[in-house]
């Protein structure tokens, strides 16, 4: 495949077989990687993706687009990193034009304290071997040259924490990128088919009961983002997972006006351009609790003036388009990745507002994990017991993005 | 934007209002005997339910006060409204 043409043929649409090696249950970004990974690397193929409606039309058709891997602490900073170098070859592995676009990521500091954490998080990441640069507001003038800069201001930009490798990619292509290699593994993606139990003998999994059928598995992955909870507690299972809203939009098609990703946590906006055009916006969560795919519209209005704020040249622009998806969010604003409780039961979810950049990461240590029944060393931090043990990974306010 | 009765005021915006979390979230009664595993659920697991929802809000820029509603956490419908020390 070359330039941006489409293959004629993505996946089949099978009906669910009885029984499967593993049953992953959640076909986003999440569990497409993960089915991928498996085949690939551990030749595990007789799998099933469980979605419940259309192929990655949860979160993966939600989100901003925006990858990076300048996480503060060792744990997010080698995830997210493996992630980035899995992005850096993606299209060629998948044989898929995903539109991987390493642009450059800037976050925007705006007042001093912010200046001295981008300063800890640029020394943080360099002794991790992950690209970043302080950027002083004459050098953000030339790399980005529409940033609002004045000191007149409420908040005036400071500087920027540059990573040059981060960018965007097609979020849609990427989702079909994987599922298309995942059944010509011989994977089977079926849609329209929720799970509504889990058969247990003893203190082990055996299947799952859906709306087409019971299906035996020797192992099921949970792989549900903000439906995770509901899940589990099918099995009894209690995980320390908030659902929340989190919304982006989009403007009308613009001409090419924005050449990076930027992100700001005090005058809280991230927006980058995508390929087509629109101008792509996100923020905050909304603070409740919901699984309803939609927030209040103040969240909206106060991005929109952050946006405008930092981006004069953004204000005659207009919202085509807002939505929401439902977030995982762990209490630590880190993912939970591995064994359960229960036996050949695993769980992947709590990457909250951040999930699609480790698209690939997640899926190539969920794969190990359920392959060899013990988690990937890059995942082993990231355990479910870790908040038993008080080993968090704190990355509130420490991974570059407010939550 | 929730319409949130706040017990004392009546209906108001949500932006006038803080969110609380989950409401009757009990401190564990003996809590230098619990285990670990007890004490991180205490700390760390909410409920998280799909549907009716029992959760504090603080009505910040009015009352001030805290109250309890029971909100579906689908529909967003808010079914009940309630002071701190009503019965849940």
């Amino acid at each position: 495949m070359s330039g941006s043409e489409h293959p004629d043929h993505l996946w089949r649409n099978p009906d669910p077989k009885r029984s499967y090696d593993v049953v992953i249950v959640g076909g986003g970004g999440h569990g497409l990687s993960t089915a991928y990974y498996l085949a690939r690397n551990h030749g595990i193929t007789n799998v099933a993706v469980l979605e419940r409606g259309w192929l990655a039309g949860g979160n993966m058709a939600r989100n901003t687009t925006v990858i990076r891997s300048n996480y503060l602490w060792d744990e997010s900073a080698a995830i997210y990193e493996h992630s980035m170098k899995l992005w850096e070859t993606l299209a060629e592995d998948l044989d898929y034009d995903i539109l991987f676009s390493q642009r450059g990521v800037l976050n925007l500091t705006h007042s001093l304290h912010d200046t001295r954490e981008a300063h800890r998080r640029v020394y943080a990441n360099r002794l991790n071997g992950i690209d970043a640069e302080w950027l002083t507001p004459e050098e953000i003038k030339e790399f980005c040259p529409i940033v609002n800069l004045s000191p007149d201001l409420r908040y005036p930009v400071m500087g920027a924490s540059l990573q040059r490798r981060g960018g965007i990619a097609k979020h849609d292509y990427v989702a079909w990128a994987f599922a298309r290699q995942a059944d010509a593994f011989g994977v089977d993606l079926v849609q329209n088919c929720e799970v509504t139990g889990f058969d247990l003998d003893g203190g082990r999994v055996t299947g799952v009961q859906t709306s087409r059928g019971p299906i035996a598995a020797g192992k099921v992955a949970l792989c549900a983002a903000g439906h995770s909870t509901v899940l589990a507690a099918m099995v009894g299972l209690d995980l320390p997972i908030q659902s929340h809203p989190l919304q982006a939009l989009v403007s009308e098609l613009l001409e090419p006006a924005l050449n990076c990703v930027v992100l700001s946590n005090a005058v809280h906006v991230y927006v980058s351009q995508a390929h087509k055009g629109e101008l792509v916006m996100g923020a905050g969560i909304d603070p409740f609790i919901s699984y309803a795919q939609r927030g209040s519209p103040h969240i909206i209005e106060y991005q929109l003036a952050a946006a405008v704020e930092l981006f004069p040249i953004f204000s005659r622009a207009h919202v085509v388009r807002t939505w929401g998806g439902i977030v995982d969010v762990s209490p630590d604003a880190s993912p939970i990745v591995g064994l359960t409780p229960i036996e050949n039961l695993f769980v992947n979810c709590g990457w909250g507002t951040g999930g699609f950049k480790a698209t690939p990461a997640s899926g190539w240590v969920y794969a190990h994990t359920i392959a060899r029944g013990e988690p990937h060393p890059l995942n082993a931090p990231f355990s479910l017991d870790r908040f038993a043990r008080g080993a968090l990974i704190d990355e509130h306010g420490a991974a570059a993005v407010a939550h | 934007m929730l319409l949130i009765p706040c017990p004392w005021c009546g209906q108001r915006d949500e932006i006038e209002f803080r969110y609380g979390g989950a409401a009757h979230v009990e401190y564990p009664a003996d809590p230098e005997t619990v285990d670990d595993a007890t004490w991180a659920r205490y700390l760390f697991v909410r409920p998280n339910p799909k549907g009716p929802l029992a959760e504090r809000w603080c009505h910040s820029q009015g009352c001030r006060r805290w109250f309890n509603i029971v909100r579906d956490t689908v529909t967003h419908q808010i079914m009940r409204s309630y002071r701190m020390e009503e019965a849940p």
